[in-house]
């Protein structure tokens, strides 16, 4: 007896959770950064639209279902003074037909809604000043190429904001250079997998500047949970300023800033602290060094190192001998947040760490520890601060 | 005695159900054809998605004759479970007898086949995308047929030690289904790789 | 439970108390007896007994998981360990938990329900049972093995669905992965033979008078998920085969450095991947078949209905596979039509639900624990039919694939439907089992704490999902708002762990200590319940007969029988 009314009390109880858990959700929706229910773009929207429509259908059959459910169990518990059989009833063709006929017509319904957003999404057409970005999904991090403006960047994506007045959409081909990835940032749209031998494609039309983030969707390996994805959308003219910046290469740059990086410690100079000081012992450590780079702790010096090892064999410095495909493209990484796919802060102490080891930031991450010296790892560090 | 007797009337019709041996391997057939069909389909997607040759048209051959023997032995196998079924076991035993020769020049010619596209073509199951579809599928057939023959070549030898009676019919029934089935994944297989492949 | 209720009048005299002469001997005796068994109910307990190993197993990888994701950038376990605990958890949960545990009730009910003596085929019986524990070995010695002698592996890290090229050499060397795709194989194998055995059984095997409409639901479940087996895990089977060509051999069918494909491998595995649900969901169905009509002491509803809605399930499961790709890129056809034939199957399994709803009405429902678990299972089902609806809704889907939405949605059918009903079957078939009854006051610890501990878990893991959380992830950023949530999921994942636990103590407890069962404790009306508790080796000492689906109903309501409606 106690049990049946338990029962009944518990299903009643779970029916006012699951609705206040569900207000809760959506209150505290729009303040979390990966919520699908606080869309920024219009597939994104449409998407929330429809699930709404399909929470709200799901939660009516839900109550219904479960009201009969409980209804049942209260009214035909067996009594204690029970002992005959109830009467056997074995069906009826009537009720069968009626509860195959009314999900049928649910179904039509949430088919054809669903049908609605899928193919408004799906097969938008491409506006002719649409901005194009190729994304290849490697392990573990995002490489972004713009094809309009010949710029190359990776696990930041910047795109301009799409306003009613100057809409201006962004269409992304992804594709990936190993294994399969996803891209999804909830605010902005649903999902698309990147393949290898592949080429897909996504679309959104970001509707108020910001960062948004969002992550691979789709298991890759050992550092899957660190391939984060950042995205930000700029106003137009931002988003000009960005991509003038992005197109400078870095030996525009290092002439541009001749007088300046001549001067001694400009590495040091131009960050905001937290690098060790350059006049720190070596430990004897200096033998390993070639002869022709000094011990200066400056990014010349940090060129020479970086260009000596196998960092160019796999990172691109645009405008110098480094030209590699298999590691993000470092030619403007000081003006990125954030170091290994959004793992860490981009700081010089961050980046000299990573440097010296890249395993304490994303154990099982394809970029080797190089095994330099503290003062090499210094001078690096120097000079991938002066990639601006 | 722990049981509740169940008295009933009795059912008086004769209480018929089908053999078991036909209905497992009839199940069988049921998930060796989703096997195929999963390799059939592997090779039709992978057809011209290779990025270097040797390419089918270059290196395939029709097999014609060695896929009518294989095929015509479906013809002399039912002659074989026909006699059987008739207690005539000295036709039973030539016509089986003629099925494993027919089976075994079957294989020959696959194994040439082989022979000549590796040493003269070299193509093996690793050289590009239509090697490894290639070797999987026909082989994935092959090692049927050779699962086959082990298993006729046992019962050819009962019958030839006379350890085999007409009562056997409906195991060498269910055998003779098989081989039927292997038969006709090879017009699958023969399609698929000479005709549609080339 | 309802020890009291009196066996009617008239069958008294007929049940023969004693239990069944098993052989005493030598404790090697008694092992070689298990391992050279062709007995159709002691396999079945071989395999029942080697799933719940597995199962605290799996359980224990899955309570690691849940501590590692207790706080972000937690290091209770490395990347690498945890990719290997997700990977060997749904693994193990699916091929050495789910399909042994389904099988063996099946090994163990099917012939009983339907007065047979034994399977169609005692030795191919064992074999399966042998090659699919073998496949679970293979598996776990992949711990030592894969790194035991050249160092570059442990156990498999490739998740459960393995998505090439992830798997290939390149990005897997090192053996993990290749003791994953033959121990695959191998329980792919096993689950075939034991899908022929159940075919070939229902088909060839029923007692004198059983027609196909009068069998048993639980039989034409069975024979309905050993059909999706044939067609289901046999693509499985061939695209391991692939693999390990691909692995072995130098083959190129996923290597898309040479031109081959990672959607084909996904398209392979879904085609097993989504029947495999049915697979495991039908045979929970089937005990929900017989355990509901027994204590709402009413006829199933719609027995007709009940078989077409089964076999529809069947049939519409082998053609809804790539709603799990709505993401990869397929057409917006593709995609609109999986959505459309995802829909459907709700059609079928709605007339299922609706059919257990219309057999408890009107009944005298004796809330014992079996039914209680039944109980939260129809309305677990309900709401996994209902998230399940949502993620084939694609546009949507975009937005939940790979989240921990589709975590808890499919927990919640693994669990809230399936354990759930297993743990129905336990304690409803655990008398005829073992001849004792289960503790009932332990049996409803167990299942209000595995109530509590799983709406804890998984009614909160949706949230995460809605919220951006992919699965898969070893760790989580601080600032993305999951870390409560995320600790309340752990929490409840403790909370089930302990119901387990009571489980498992009560099973032994009750194996020397419970009560004696009797052949017929719940008064039920199959057939097994017509023989002896543990039923003699033979099951039944002459070979029923039959008249009508519930054959002990007739005999023990002679004014009333069941066979005067047919």
């Amino acid at each position: 007896m106690r049990d049946r009314l338990q029962l009944a009390r518990w299903t009643r109880g779970a029916i006012c959770a699951a609705s206040v858990l569900f207000v809760s959700v959506r209150l505290t929706a729009a303040s979390l950064p990966g919520s699908i229910f606080a869309p920024y773009s219009t597939p994104a929207s449409e998407e929330k639209k429809l699930s709404i429509f399909v929470l709200l259908i799901a939660a009516v059959i839900f109550s219904g279902v479960s009201s009969l459910l409980v209804y049942a169990l209260v009214r035909f518990r067996s009594r204690p003074h029970d002992t005959a059989e109830p009467p056997q009833v074995f069906g009826s063709m009537q009720i069968e037909l009626s509860w195959t006929i009314i999900p049928i017509l649910i179904i039509v319904v949430l088919f054809l809604g669903t049908a609605r957003v899928l193919f408004s999404v799906q097969d938008a057409p491409r506006p002719a000043n649409a901005l194009d970005v190729i994304v290849v999904g490697h392990q573990f991090w995002w490489e972004f190429r713009y094809p309009q403006y010949n710029v190359v960047t990776a696990n930041e994506l910047h795109v301009p904001v799409s306003s009613k007045a100057e809409p201006r959409e962004t269409f992304l081909k992804l594709t990936s250079a190993d294994v399969m990835h996803s891209f999804w940032v909830p605010k902005l749209g649903g999902k698309t997998d990147l393949l290898p031998n592949r080429v897909n494609e996504m679309w959104f039309d970001p509707q108020e500047p910001g960062l948004y983030v969002g992550q691979c969707a789709q298991f890759c390996g050992a550092q899957h949970a660190k391939m984060l994805l950042r995205v930000y959308v700029d106003t137009p003219d931002k988003f000009q300023q960005w991509i003038a910046e992005q197109q400078k290469s870095q030996a525009e740059i290092a002439n541009a800033h001749l007088t300046m990086a001549s001067m001694p410690n400009a590495g040091n100079q131009n960050s905001a602290g937290g690098n060790p000081p350059n006049t720190q012992a070596t430990n004897g450590e200096t033998m390993a060094q070639s002869a022709d780079i000094s011990d200066a702790v400056t990014p010349q010096n940090g060129q020479l190192v970086f260009e000596r090892e196998a960092c160019i064999s796999c990172h691109t410095v645009q405008g110098t001998v480094a030209n590699g495909r298999y590691g993000p493209d470092l030619t403007h990484l000081m003006s990125r947040a954030t170091l290994a796919a959004g793992a860490v802060e981009n700081t010089p102490g961050n980046l000299e760490a990573w440097i010296k080891d890249p395993a304490q930031f994303k154990p099982g991450c394809l970029m080797p520890a190089m095994h330099l010296t503290d003062r090499e790892n210094q001078q690096m560090t120097a000079y991938l601060l002066t990639l601006k | 005695m722990a049981t509740i007797p169940l008295e009933h009337a009795h059912n008086e019709a004769e209480w018929r159900l089908p053999t078991r041996g036909v209905v497992a391997m009839t199940s069988l057939i049921i998930a060796e054809s989703t096997i195929f069909t999963i390799f059939v389909t592997a090779y039709l997607y992978n057809l011209g998605r290779d990025t270097h040759g040797p390419t089918p048209k270059e290196v395939l051959d029709i097999p014609w004759f060695y896929s009518i023997c294989l095929i015509s032995s479906s013809l002399f196998i039912w002659l074989a479970e026909h006699a059987i079924e008739h207690a005539k076991m000295a036709a039973f035993r030539l016509w089986w007898s003629v099925t494993i020769l027919l089976g075994l020049i079957f294989l020959y010619g696959t194994a040439i086949e082989w022979h000549k596209l590796i040493f003269e073509d070299h193509l093996t199951i690793s050289t590009n995308l239509f090697g490894t579809c290639y070797y999987s599928l026909v082989g994935l057939h092959a090692s049927h047929v050779v699962v086959g023959l082990i298993m006729m070549l046992v019962t050819v030898a009962f019958a030839f030690t006379r350890h085999l009676h007409p009562e056997h019919a409906y195991r060498v029934k269910v055998l003779a289904l098989y081989w039927h089935f292997v038969d006709a994944v090879w017009i699958v297989v023969f399609t698929v790789v000479y005709v549609v492949g080339r | 439970m309802d020890s009291g209720m009196p066996i009617p009048q008239g069958i008294e005299g007929a049940i023969d108390r004693t239990p069944a002469q098993s052989a005493r001997g030598t404790y090697l005796e008694a092992i070689h007896s298990w391992i050279v068994t062709v007995d159709h109910k002691k396999l079945g307990i071989l395999y029942i007994a080697y799933a719940l190993v597995f199962l605290l197993v799996a359980g224990a990888e899955a309570l690691m998981i849940r501590i590692q994701l207790i706080r972000p950038h937690n290091d209770f376990v490395s990347p690498f360990t945890f990719n290997r605990l997700f990977t060997m958890h749904g693994t193990t949960m699916v091929f050495l938990v789910g399909m042994p545990i389904l099988f063996g009730f099946g090994n163990y009910l099917v012939p009983l329900m339907i007065g047979a003596r034994d399977m169609a085929f005692p030795r191919l019986n064992a074999f399966s049972f042998w090659i699919s524990a073998f496949a679970g070995l293979l598996l776990y010695y992949s711990f030592i093995g894969g790194v035991g002698l050249s160092g570059t592996g442990s156990a498999p890290d490739v998740a459960w669905f393995a998505y090439a090229p992830l798997t290939e050499k390149a990005f897997s060397p090192g053996h993990s992965t290749d003791y994953w795709a033959v121990a695959i194989l191998a329980s792919g194998i096993g689950s075939i033979g034991t899908a022929i055995n159940i075919l070939a059984t229902v088909f060839c095997m029923r007692c004198k008078g059983m027609t196909l409409f009068r069998m048993p639901l639980l039989p034409w479940l069975y024979a309905t998920t050993s059909f999706i087996v044939l067609v289901a895990v046999s693509p499985l089977t061939a695209c391991q085969a692939m693999l390990l060509i691909d692995r072995y051999l130098g083959g190129h069918f996923f290597d898309t450095q040479a031109g081959g494909s990672a959607i084909l491998w996904a398209h392979f595995f879904w085609i097993f991947g989504h029947p495999e649900v049915y697979v495991l969901v039908l045979p929970a169905f089937a005990f929900a078949n017989e355990i509901i009509p027994v204590f709402s002491r009413k006829a199933i509803f719609g027995y007709p209905a009940m078989v077409a809605a089964s076999v529809g399930i069947g049939f519409i499961s082998l053609g809804v596979w790539a709603h799990h790709m709505f993401t990869i890129g397929m057409t917006s056809f593709g995609n609109a039509f999986f959505t459309l034939s995802t829909m459907l199957v709700s059609i079928p399994t709605g007339i299922k639900t609706f059919n257990w709803l219309a057999t408890i009405w009107g009944g005298r429902i004796r809330f014992t624990t079996p039914m209680l678990f039944c109980i939260a299972f129809l309305f677990q089902w309900v709401i996994a039919g209902l998230t399940g609806i949502m993620l084939s809704v694609s546009a949507w889907n975009w937005q939940l694939h790979n989240s921990y939405f589709v975590v808890a949605h499919f927990h919640y059918v693994l669990i809230g439907a399936i354990v759930f009903m297993i743990f129905a079957a336990i304690y409803y078939w655990y008398p005829k089992i073992t001849g004792r009854m289960l503790d009932d006051k332990l049996g409803k610890w167990h299942f209000w704490l595995m109530l509590i501990g799983f709406h804890v878990c998984f009614d909160t893991m949706h949230i995460p999902g809605l919220m951006g959380m992919p699965r898969q992830i070893y760790t989580y950023e601080a600032d993305r708002g999951w870390n409560t949530l995320n600790a309340i999921v752990s929490v409840g994942g403790f909370i089930q762990g302990i119901a387990v636990l009571v489980l498992v103590y009560n099973m032994v407890h009750s194996f020397f200590r419970g009560e004696e069962a009797g052949p017929d404790p719940w008064d039920a009306w199959t057939l097994e319940w017509a023989t002896a508790s543990p039923p003699p080796p033979y099951n039944f000492a002459t070979d029923p007969v039959v008249a009508s689906r519930r054959p002990l109903w007739d005999l023990k309501h002679p004014e009333d029988p069941d066979s005067a409606f047919e």
